[in-house]
């Protein structure tokens, strides 16, 4: 009961742990897995991602071309990044908003 | 004669993470038999396996639990490598020790924060979770994702951990290690705490042995039983020291966790300091051969194993699971039997229930 006591004087006079969200957001480190993007002007619509998705959640078409992501679906895991082999899809550290 | 009654515990029960009904017989308020039903969150994910290729069965691994999530794709990914003839570069190894050994330290301060929960001492719960927080901020930075860790690749891993993120891991342990003290204090000096815990749920070595009970409920009953001692992916090389307990009761399975913290701050820290340079991976080619393999981890909840079997082609034949938990259940209802029904929660808690695992 004595050190809890003392946390809790501790407490008293630090600065609180959770952030004023919305109004400051949280910093992401780099390298965090946010969401999917594709860079579409290099991509060949070879379809070598939609294959390899192990949540199904992509598609592409040569005719017409065109390649979509389900975001609900998505994992995020990042398989079709490394398997694509114009380097063109990317993952930005920010996730999707709640209103995409 | 007493009379009895049936009271159902869960699905939905504050204290249960995940949901898992126990018909509890009771003889006024003592409970004289128990029996589980499972089944509430099936997600036929050993079948799922069958229909993916072996190598999107990483990420299906990885997700059969939320907590021990590294753990499921490490034991995976040995067991395809052990299929396949493949061997893993030894920083990978090391690197794989340190994830999975954070993931335990995240495991094991979630299930002493909700056994605080249990018995009533929120504070202590939320005072866990906070030191928790700075293990998953750990694991966030140096892979990219707070659970979901997705590194652990067949061949190797996927991320490397730079000397700058390796000082900001070593920062943030020496940080959680200064708490740790007095927060264990709570858990295992307090007078309301150990009258909770001592001499409740008491499970003895041989009914523990008997009973197949794994990980730290077998260990707390005295069992010599972590299979870190065969020295699988690095822990041969960082002297580990197994952590056992003679009492077997509630007490006795949280000194376990609570010293395992101390142990798994201990291995994080020699890993990186013993790592050695050189790639992270090999690439792997080809499809897993027609044979099989049992693939065995020691898990934050004990022994997980994979059974794998290959047919050649890029799908596996067979993949199944058994959980740790799924092993401590026949504990969990030994010990229930014979309790009161106010002890059941705390009881319930201490074996580390995994539901999502044990159904997968």
């Amino acid at each position: 009961m004595v050190n809890l006591t003392n946390s809790i004087f501790r407490k008293l006079f630090s600065r609180p742990e959770t952030l004023r969200y919305p109004f400051v957001k949280r910093e992401l480190p780099e390298g965090t897995r946010g969401r999917i993007d594709i860079e579409i002007d290099k991509c060949t619509f070879c379809g070598a991602c939609e294959k390899r998705c192990p949540a199904n959640s992509l598609k592409v078409t040569r005719e017409p071309k065109s390649w979509t992501i389900n975001p609900y679906s998505c994992i995020i895991c990042g398989y079709c990044i490394e398997v694509c082999p114009k380097k063109c899809i990317i993952a930005h550290k920010e996730h999707y908003s709640p209103n995409t | 004669m007493n009379r009895r009654s049936t009271i159902p515990f869960g699905p939905q029960h504050p204290v249960l993470p995940e949901p898992i009904q126990l018909h509890l017989v009771m003889e006024n308020e003592k409970i004289i038999q128990a029996l589980p039903a499972v089944g509430y969150i099936h997600r036929g994910l050993e079948k799922i396996a069958e229909k993916k290729d072996y190598i999107q069965d990483v990420y299906l691994a990885e997700r059969i639990c939320g907590i021990c999530s590294f753990m499921h794709s490490q034991n995976y990914c040995q067991g395809i490598e052990e299929l396949m003839k493949v061997t893993v570069p030894d920083r990978a190894k090391y690197l794989r020790v340190i994830w999975a050994e954070t993931h335990r330290i995240h495991s094991h301060l979630l299930i002493l924060g909700l056994l605080a929960d249990a018995f009533g001492f929120e504070n202590l719960f939320m005072r866990l979770w906070k030191v928790r927080e700075q293990i998953l901020d750990i694991m966030e930075k140096t892979t990219g994702n707070r659970v979901i860790l997705g590194v652990c690749a067949i061949g190797g891993v996927k991320r490397d951990i730079t000397p700058e993120l390796a000082d900001y891991v070593l920062r943030q342990l020496e940080s959680v290690e200064k708490q740790l003290p007095e927060l264990c204090d709570s858990l295992l000096k307090d007078y309301s705490v150990r009258q909770r815990l001592i001499g409740v749920g008491v499970l003895p070595k041989d009914k523990a042995h008997e009973l197949g009970a794994v990980g730290p409920v077998a260990r707390a009953s005295g069992l010599r039983m972590d299979l870190r001692e065969r020295g699988y992916a690095a822990y041969g090389d960082l002297d580990f020291k197994m952590v056992t307990e003679e009492a077997g009761d509630c007490y006795a399975r949280t000194t376990v966790r609570v010293k395992e913290l101390y142990t798994s701050l201990e291995l994080v820290r020699k890993a990186i300091q013993r790592m050695p340079q050189g790639p992270i991976a090999v690439p792997v080619k080809g499809t897993p051969p027609a044979d099989e393999v049992l693939a065995r981890i020691e898990q934050p909840r004990g022994e997980l194993n994979f059974y794998i079997r290959g047919n050649g082609t890029r799908n596996l034949e067979r993949f199944r699971v058994r959980t740790p938990t799924f092993a401590n259940l026949p504990a969990l209802l030994h010990q229930l039997t014979g309790c009161e029904l106010a002890d059941v929660p705390v009881i319930a808690i201490c074996i580390d229930p995994c539901i999502s695992c044990t159904e997968r």
